[in-house]
């Protein structure tokens, strides 16, 4: 069967990697030592392994997809265009190259997401780090290391393969000479080239605290709305009535209080301060009349979606006979799932500092993608990419939300028209309503299993939503999944797991309901179905650590599992929930057993997994976007319940370790289990089947 | 006004209406203190006043004058952590971060007036801020491994 578009939602990363010019003078910034880059381009990469190293002058490959540098002193910095966000990456990938290079992962600085250092990146999505950059430094770091400790043999005269390298020391045991790193490297002061794909160790698998933990417990780390540039003012936007609204009149005579300065482009209309107080008292000063169109609203929204946008294509593929699976089976199912839009809300709200020199922009943002809003800014201004340098701090949190570049944009703007550097931080408002939000979308299953529990047909039709791990897991012989995109509601884009939460919660409700009509339990029905030995196994981890079947729930209380794959990871979910009056769902403990290969850190994977639960708690029991017309009516988290203490299950982590299989990501594909995890255990408290996220309780009542 | 910020007296000359949050992050440059909402719904902007947690997004600065005001940055001691800071490193009781200054400044507040505060009366008292990575177990487990510390160290006889 031919596989499904990449998800809509997110782009896929390009084999475009550019290793700019003006990149050269920097490198010679470096000062020598020993600079490995890592080479992904097929011709490159074969002139690599042909010619393997040279000087510092040479011509340097072109495609590179990151590099690392052992200065004189010793010093060991890699340099990648992937950002840290609260995903722990730069651990991770501080460890890649700590156990490479075998030294304390202290010597170690990573030189992360700033465009002007580091080489290009698509950026930080999809969960690629950990398979992609994380060997890529690996093979860079054992590089090095491999031509430190050759620097060394050929100085002493010794057989490479007798010396040893220890904590930043290559040493001789047998004449008990040793040189350090930083020794070496001056010595060796070439540029050596590795090949992308060399071969590369598995990791180590050790729980590394995180690496500057210590900044910020004490609030030392600047996220980029703590930084702070000479002469820095304060802006904010005058935001529009309602999505798609055009600007008719503007009064901003009220604004002209001291220091501040009104900055209007067409539409677009800010203002600077010295400080936000002012900026934002000048701000509702300005009178503006806008007129926007008629728009939707959430309770027609489910209806729109299920019209087919006119020019998208669908995206359809089937095997054997949905016909005749479906005569084949002893019970047929059909229902009806929805999901709504909801916001990501990165508790660090969009923020920016852009300051001007002359026609070069520095901008400092918190963002997944620098190089795509470096991509944005250039645009927007109409300069060159090379004249762009943007720099993104350790971020508060992303979740596929941070993709675009508008809050950089617009810090850019009044940066410009107020000449000085500007700062412009998101209210929570504008963040609910400016960003972009999870597509909300409908599936529809129908399906049909024999009496002794063999799934024989399989139909799955998701409107608008997404791809992401739409294909069920389980072994079924006629099937047809559908992707219909839908014409565009609110402004939708990337989200932690994209679509796979909303395909999991219908497939695995589904998957309940079908066994529910044959009268078998869950857990055996998934397994009689599936041949995907890896979710066997964490579904097994999951229910022997459950206890599922072993007890019975006590009044009030369900049970409920879920299982599925995405990413390269597969996970398996088993909830207790209780539901008390007015239908308020308390979940009450979760065990997820969770694959990704061979585990990295495992407290830093067991904290994300903890945490994707915890997120997975908000689509499921509260949040969704409310909007009429146009506008957001829930834009504050008075109004929009994220998860918070009360909300928290006791949660076991089961970690499958592979160590015989190549790391995945696993920022994101924690998250799917959950809803549907929580669905089937409301159906058993209840005898309510619901199948709406979030499930509130008005449903339940 | 006066601010007396992480005992240090600051002379400022501000519009006693704005927010003690954005006084602290720009007139003070103590940006360990975070936006979160400008409501009072997220905690990220916890400080404390006399030793009490409060919302500084919703504190008019003109409220915090003369008193005194902690924030992240005064939790050291000579270069050595509060026994919650050490707490919240040892449990990775933090994935982004964001909320963490916020967090330990309630978790201070709290072991302050309850040393040895049961899973219960912590989630209930931090209830207030939002860690929207999730770290919620996490942050309950420091809290309570800073609780042994403290009560460990009151208890251990004095040298």
């Amino acid at each position: 069967m031919p596989e499904l578009e990449l998800e809509r939602y997110e782009l896929s990363e390009g084999p475009a990697y550019r290793f700019e010019s003006n990149r050269r003078d920097w490198l010679k910034s470096l000062g020598g030592g020993l600079l490995v880059l890592l080479v992904v381009s097929d011709l490159e990469r074969a002139q690599a392994q042909e010619a393997g190293r040279g000087g510092w002058n040479q011509k340097l490959p072109e495609n590179i997809g990151a590099w690392l540098h052992i200065a004189p002193d010793g010093t060991v910095t890699a340099f990648t265009g992937k950002a840290e966000m609260g995903q722990n990456i730069r651990t991770s990938l501080t460890q890649a190259v700590a156990e490479e290079l075998r030294c304390a992962p202290s010597r170690v600085k990573l030189e992360m997401a700033d465009t002007s250092v580091v080489p290009f990146d698509m950026g930080t999505f999809g969960s690629r780090t950990t398979p992609t950059m994380a060997p890529q430094l690996r093979r860079m770091a054992a590089s090095a290391r491999e031509t430190l400790v050759g620097a060394a043999a050929k100085q002493w005269g010794a057989d490479a393969a007798s010396l040893t390298v220890a904590d930043g020391w290559v040493s001789d045991p047998a004449s008990g000479q040793r040189a350090g790193f930083g020794d070496l490297a001056r010595r060796t002061d070439l540029v050596k080239c590795v090949a992308g794909d060399a071969a590369v160790k598995p990791p180590a698998g050790t729980s590394l605290p995180k690496v500057d933990a210590r900044d910020f417990v004490t609030g030392r780390h600047r996220y980029a709305a703590d930084m702070r540039r000479p002469g820095m003012l304060h802006g904010r936007i005058l935001r529009p009535s309602a999505f798609n609204a055009k600007l008719v009149s503007v009064d901003a005579s009220a604004a002209a209080m001291p220091g501040v300065k009104v900055i209007r482009e067409g539409d677009f209309v800010g203002v600077v301060a010295p400080d936000e107080h002012t900026a934002g008292k000048a701000l509702s000063a300005i009178r503006a009349q806008w007129t926007a169109p008629r728009q939707i609203s959430a309770a027609d929204l489910f209806a729109e979606l299920r019209k087919p946008a006119p020019s998208e294509r669908h995206d359809a593929r089937s095997a054997g006979s949905l016909d005749e699976g479906l005569r084949a089976a002893d019970k047929t199912v059909q229902s009806t799932y929805t999901v709504a839009y909801i916001a990501h809300t990165p508790l660090e709200p969009r923020a920016a500092v852009a300051e001007w020199n002359g026609g070069n922009l520095t901008v400092w943002t918190g963002s997944q993608r620098p190089f795509g809003v470096r991509e944005e800014l250039a645009q927007a201004f109409g300069i060159p990419e090379e004249s762009v340098r943007v720099i993104v701090p350790d971020t508060g949190s992303a979740y596929g939300g941070k993709h675009t570049g508008e809050c950089a944009i617009e810090a850019a703007r009044l940066a410009k028209g107020a000449g000085k550097p500007v700062k412009l931080v998101w209210t929570r408002e504008e963040e609910f309503t400016w960003a972009y939000f999870r597509p909300a979308g409908v599936i529809d299953v129908r399906s049909g299993a024999t009496k002794d529990g063999r799934i024989t047909a399989w139909e799955f039709t998701n409107y608008n939503s997404g791809g992401s791990a739409i294909d069920p897991p389980y072994d079924i012989p006629n099937q047809t999944v559908t992707f219909t995109p839908s014409r565009e509601v609110l402004r939708q884009g990337s989200y932690r797991g994209l679509a796979a939460t909303a395909n999991h919660f219908a497939r695995e409700s589904h998957i309940d309901e079908l066994a529910a009509a044959v009268g078998m339990d869950p857990l055996e029905f998934r397994r009689r179905n599936l041949k995907n030995e890896r979710i066997r196994a964490v579904l097994d981890a999951a229910a022997e650590r459950f206890g599922w079947g072993r007890t019975k729930p006590a009044s009030g209380h369900g049970y409920g599992l879920a299982c599925g794959t995405e990413k390269g990871g597969q996970i398996a979910c088993c909830a207790e929930v209780s539901v008390g009056p007015q239908g308020r769902v308390r979940i009450e403990r979760v065990v997820e057993a969770f694959e990704c290969g061979a585990v990295v850190n495992p407290e830093h994977l067991k904290n994300q997994i903890e945490g994707a639960i915890l997120m997975g708690i908000g689509g499921a029991l509260f949040e969704a976007i409310d909007f009429d017309n146009g506008r957001i009516l829930n834009a504050r988290l008075s109004k929009y319940r994220v998860p918070r203490f009360s909300d928290a299950p006791a949660i076991e982590v089961v970690l499958v370790d592979r160590k015989d299989l190549p790391s995945a990501g696993a920022g994101e594909t924690p998250i799917v289990g959950i809803a549907p995890a929580v669905a089937n255990a409301i159906y058993q408290a209840t005898g309510k089947r619901i199948r709406s996220m979030p499930m509130l309780p008005q449903m339940l009542a | 006004m006066d601010l007396v910020a992480n005992g240090e007296r600051h002379r400022l000359n501000v519009d006693p209406e704005r927010p003690l949050l954005f006084v602290l992050r720009n007139e003070l440059d103590l940006t360990g203190t975070k936006y979160g909402c400008g409501e009072g719904e997220c905690g990220a902007c916890t400080v404390l006043i006399d030793g009490v947690p409060r919302r500084s997004c919703r504190t008019p600065v003109s409220a915090a004058a003369g008193k005194q005001i902690t924030t992240i940055e005064g939790l050291e001691d000579a270069g050595r952590l509060h026994a919650v800071q050490q707490a919240f490193i040892d449990a990775d009781a933090m994935q982004c971060a964001y909320c963490t200054s916020g967090m330990i400044l309630s978790a201070v507040a709290l072991l302050h007036r309850n040393p040895t505060p049961t899973d219960e009366q912590i989630r209930r008292a931090m209830e207030g801020n939002i860690c929207r990575c999730g770290a919620y177990n996490r942050i309950v487990a420091a809290v309570r491994k800073a609780s042994t510390a403290i009560t460990a160290r009151a208890e251990a006889p004095h040298a």
